[in-house]
Order: structure tokens, then sequence, then C-alpha cells
């Protein structure tokens, strides 16, 4: 196909674009390397040989904020909560497919319907449930996203289970497998291109979420959302220097995530997932 | 009939099933109950009828103010979010030049996590209205459009991405044969794009209505309130109800139950509108 005037035209314009998507990171980008003074008032200046500190603010941030710590936090209840959530949540999306009765059809509707509620309306039950149960600390919390994450990627899963011949699962029945057997050999394989959407999705999720850990673990465990509150939220005057370097420290796991999935969340996305 | 995946209840559900009533159905339950009593660690609670209901709008100033500003944020950003995302999503499936390239880089905002994206916000603004001797906070319709300019970098590149998977699902011969009638480019998008991407405008309605109500870290961190919580929406209302009055805890959970039931309601008449306008197409 050729490339038509018009469309040509619509290029220089989507360039134009690309370039004003890009520029807010770019600007975070430029003042993390910059004098914390000569940031608030001239944030779209580039470094100069006065402001240019090299990567003293990151030094400076890092010490501050703990960032080290706060990332392994956020890493390590980001990997366990997905993984807990593509583990449990396709066994019982199975199972409710395939068990009709009032009990499943209940418990289906009410994971979809947990869906739509406001955070909020839980917010304070939650944490206090979490609390009473000794649910706050790292380990705890994931059986917390476990049951919160549970609504979109079971209804993901039934959505796709539901096109999964019964064939395919009563041969195996025959040739002698048992249930988990047959579920974590036969069904999950089929089931994959699913597992790897719900996993994106979850992880996208779980790893930017701040209210969530905040009132769970917050007081002795900071997450980089966290971590990035603490610093602009407390008292004094904020070291925008610090700041802006752990904004890009914070962005650039994202970005390399992105870059590296980038095929899967969009698929994901292009899917229809409902995600809020 | 023994369906013997039934004997493997306790594997297959207890995990999910005890998680999701610990960290959802409970708390659902007991936020209900909690909204007509009056408590301030749970266990203290006592029944007062609906006057935590009563005191949401009547005591209260900040509740109502909160949800107009954020029903006038929703209204702005579902349109400027949808018609943008749906322009990009057009010259996106024509054959412009490196169309995967700029779908990655207008993606690329949505995963950037919301408090992260506030302060990002924050320092731009912020510098540009410097040289004017103000800053976000100095007047509330700066919030406003602060929080509308966000939301729309955050959400296009998300919303453009479904609107795309629609637009490529039409059948080629559908758009050649209105071409052929004589159509000229409007009318093809009038009569046959946008009827055959119904299904992607339930889809993106639903997720840029229930996201713009939502919206709690994105708003904390871009102007929190300030000034005067005139630009504070619903749910920060809600957590600065819960944390930061003693005493108003029941007033929060009310106001909660309201929010919910808002948001409910709009998801289930938006879903039911667009999908009727499905069907027909």
């Amino acid at each position: 196909m050729k490339t038509s005037s018009f469309d040509k035209f619509l290029f220089v314009i989507l360039i134009i674009l690309s370039a004003f998507f890009i520029f807010p990171v770019f600007i975070v980008l430029i003042n993390s390397f910059k004098l914390k003074f000569s940031i608030a008032a001239t944030p779209f200046m580039l470094p100069t040989d006065e402001t240019f500190i090299g990567i003293e603010n990151y030094i400076e941030g890092v010490n501050n904020t703990g960032f080290l710590s706060a990332f392994g936090w956020s890493l390590f209840v980001t990997v366990l909560s997905v993984a807990a959530i593509t583990i449990f949540t396709p066994m019982t999306a199975w199972y409710i497919i395939r068990v009709k009765n009032a009990f499943t059809s209940i418990l289906y509707y009410s994971l979809v319907f947990s869906m739509i509620v406001p955070f909020q309306m839980v917010m304070f039950t939650m944490s206090k449930t979490a609390n009473v149960l000794r649910l706050d600390n790292p380990i705890g919390i994931i059986f917390i996203y476990l049951g919160f994450g549970a609504g979109l990627s079971v209804f993901m899963f039934s959505g796709f289970i539901k096109n999964v011949p019964l064939g395919i699962e009563e041969a195996a029945t025959i040739d002698g497998c048992n249930t988990l057997e047959l579920f974590w050999r036969v069904v999950f394989p089929i089931l994959k291109p699913t597992a790897i959407t719900v996993a994106i999705l979850n992880t996208m999720w779980i790893w930017n979420d701040y209210l969530l850990p905040y009132l769970v673990i917050g007081n002795d465990y900071k997450t980089i959302p966290i971590a990035i509150q603490y610093l602009k939220g407390g008292y004094g005057s904020v070291d925008m220097g610090a700041l802006m370097a752990m904004l890009m420290l914070s962005i650039i796991p994202v970005i390399i995530f992105y870059l590296s999935s980038q095929k899967y969340i969009i698929k994901g996305v292009a899917s229809g997932a409902i995600k809020g | 009939m023994n369906n013997p995946i039934k004997r493997w209840f306790p594997i297959f559900v207890i995990p999910t099933l005890v998680a999701f009533l610990i960290s959802f159905v409970i708390p659902f339950i007991s936020g209900i109950l909690l909204s007509f009593t009056e408590f301030r660690t749970v266990s203290d609670a006592q029944f007062v009828g609906i006057s935590n209901y009563i005191k949401a709008f009547t005591q209260d100033s900040t509740f109502l103010s909160s949800l107009w500003f954020t029903v006038r944020f929703a209204l702005v950003s579902v349109a400027s979010i949808n018609i943008f995302a749906f322009l990009l999503a057009l010259m996106l499936t024509r054959t412009v030049p490196a169309t995967k390239l700029f779908r990655t880089v207008f993606f690329m905002p949505n995963l950037i996590g919301g408090i992260v994206l506030g302060y990002i916000w924050q320092v731009i603004i912020n510098g540009v209205l410097y040289r004017f001797n103000y800053s976000i906070t100095s007047n509330s319709a700066f919030g406003f459009w602060g929080l509308v300019i966000m939301m729309n970098w955050q959400m296009i590149g998300y919303v453009m991405i479904i609107y795309i998977a629609g637009i490529q699902n039409i059948p080629n011969d559908i758009i050649e044969a209105s071409r052929v009638d004589g159509a000229g480019p409007f009318t093809t998008l009038f009569r046959v794009i946008i009827p055959s991407v119904m299904p992607s405008i339930t889809i993106c309605l639903f997720l840029t209505i229930t996201n713009s109500f939502k919206m709690f870290d994105q708003n904390l961190s871009l102007t929190a309130g300030a000034p005067a919580n005139r630009t504070q929406m619903v749910a920060l209302d809600i957590y600065n109800t819960f944390y930061s009055r003693t005493g108003y805890e029941g007033v929060g959970q009310a106001k909660a139950v309201i929010f919910f039931l808002i948001v409910a309601i709009i998801a289930f008449v938006q879903l039911r509108i667009t999908g009727k306008k499905e069907e027909e197409a």
C-alpha cells in the first residue's frame, strides 16, 4: 500500500503528539540532574554548567526515602500476589464453569459485582479486618490482593474457559488423570494466553497501588508509591531534586517492564479487559 | 450425577473464596451495617439509624461540593478522553508509517502509577503558572484543568488501544461497499465505523466513567484538594472524613455507601443504554 499525502500529513501530526506524550517524562529526567533550587521556577530549562549536579539527587533521594527497601517491598508484594492470583483464580474459574449449581453462580456474580465497588466502600473495614486477623504484614497482604484481584481474574478466566471443549478434558480423565493433574496438565496450558494477560494487568495494578498497602502495611513497610508520598507529604520543605530523582527511579522499572512485555500488554488491553 | 470435580472443592475454591470473603465480602457487609452506627474502632459501634446519612449532606459542606466537582470532572474527562482516543485510533488504523511505535508511545503513561503521575504534572503545571506568579493551588480552576489534562494523558492510550481493536475488527468489505455506494468519509464514519464499534464504545465509556469517579491517587498527589478542599473529589473526601476527623467514621462510611450506589447506578444505566445501541447496530 502506498502512503497518501494525507497520511503523510497525519504522520507529522502524530510525531508532534508523540512529543507531547513523552514531554512530561523528559522534564522529570532533565530536572533529576539539576540543583534542587533551580527546579520549581524553571523546570523547562535544560541543565547548565551551574545547575548540573550529576547523580547527587539520586544519592540524596535513595538515602532519604529508603528507596532500595521500598523497591524490594514493591517487588516482593507484587510478584507473590500476582503468583497467588495466577495460580488460584483459574482453578476457581474452572470449578465455577464445570460445576454448575446455586453456590458457584452466587460466587461468580459476587466476584463480578466486586469489580465495580469503589475501594473507599471497604477501605476502613478491610484494613480493620486485616489488622485483627494479623494480615497486616507483607505475607498477609498477598492474601488480601488475592481477594481483591479475584473479581477481574475469575471473570476473565471464565470467559475463556466457556469456550474450551469438554471433549479434551473427558479424554484426559479416561487416561487416568485425577482432577488436579487434569487441570494443570491439560486445562491450564490452554488458558496460558489469558493467564499472561491476567498476570500483567494485576502486575500493573499492584505495583502502582497506593492506598491499600498504605492502610494495611504502610507504617512498617513502605512500597514505592508510599515512599514517594512520604517524601512529598512530609513536614518541612520538599527536596525537589530528590523528588525528581525518585520519580525517575520509579518510572524506569515500569518502562523496562513495558518494553519487554508490550506485546502482551497491548493484547490484554485490546481484549477489553476492565480494571478500575 | 456425581461430578468428580466436586471433591476437589477445598483446593480449587477455598483459597480464593476465603481471601475474597476476608478482603471483600465481610468488609462490604460490615461497611453497610456500620454506616448506620457511630463508631471509632468498630467494636464500639452504636446504632444511630440514618443520622450519618443526614449528617453527610447537612453538617458536612464538603461532601456535596466534592460530588459536584467529581461529576464535572467526569463529564469533561470522559468526553475528551474518548474523543481524542477515537481520533488517534482512526489515524493509527490508516496507512501511516510507524503506527506500532506511535501506539507504544501513546500507551506508555498508563503504566505510571497515580501518585507518581500527580507529582510529574505538579512540576509541569507549576512551572507554567510560576511565570504568572500563580501555583496550581492558587485557584480551583487550575486544579480542575490540571486533573483533566493529567487524566487525559494517562487514559487516552489505553482507550485508544480498545478503539483500534474495534476498528480493525470491521470487515473490510463493509467499508469498501459503502465507498462503492458513493459514501464520503464522514458518512462512512458515522454510518459504518461508529455503529460497528459500539461494543468498544460501551467498554471505553464504562472504563472512563468508573475511573473518573473513583480517582484518588492522582487527586491526592496533584492538588490534595487544595485550595480549601475545592479540588477534592469524592474518594478523597471520604478518605479525609475517615482519617482526619475523629468521630466522623460513621459519616465517612455513610458517604462511602452513597458513593458506591452512585457508581453502581451510573455503570448500570450506561451499560444498559449503550448495550441497547449495540443491539440496534
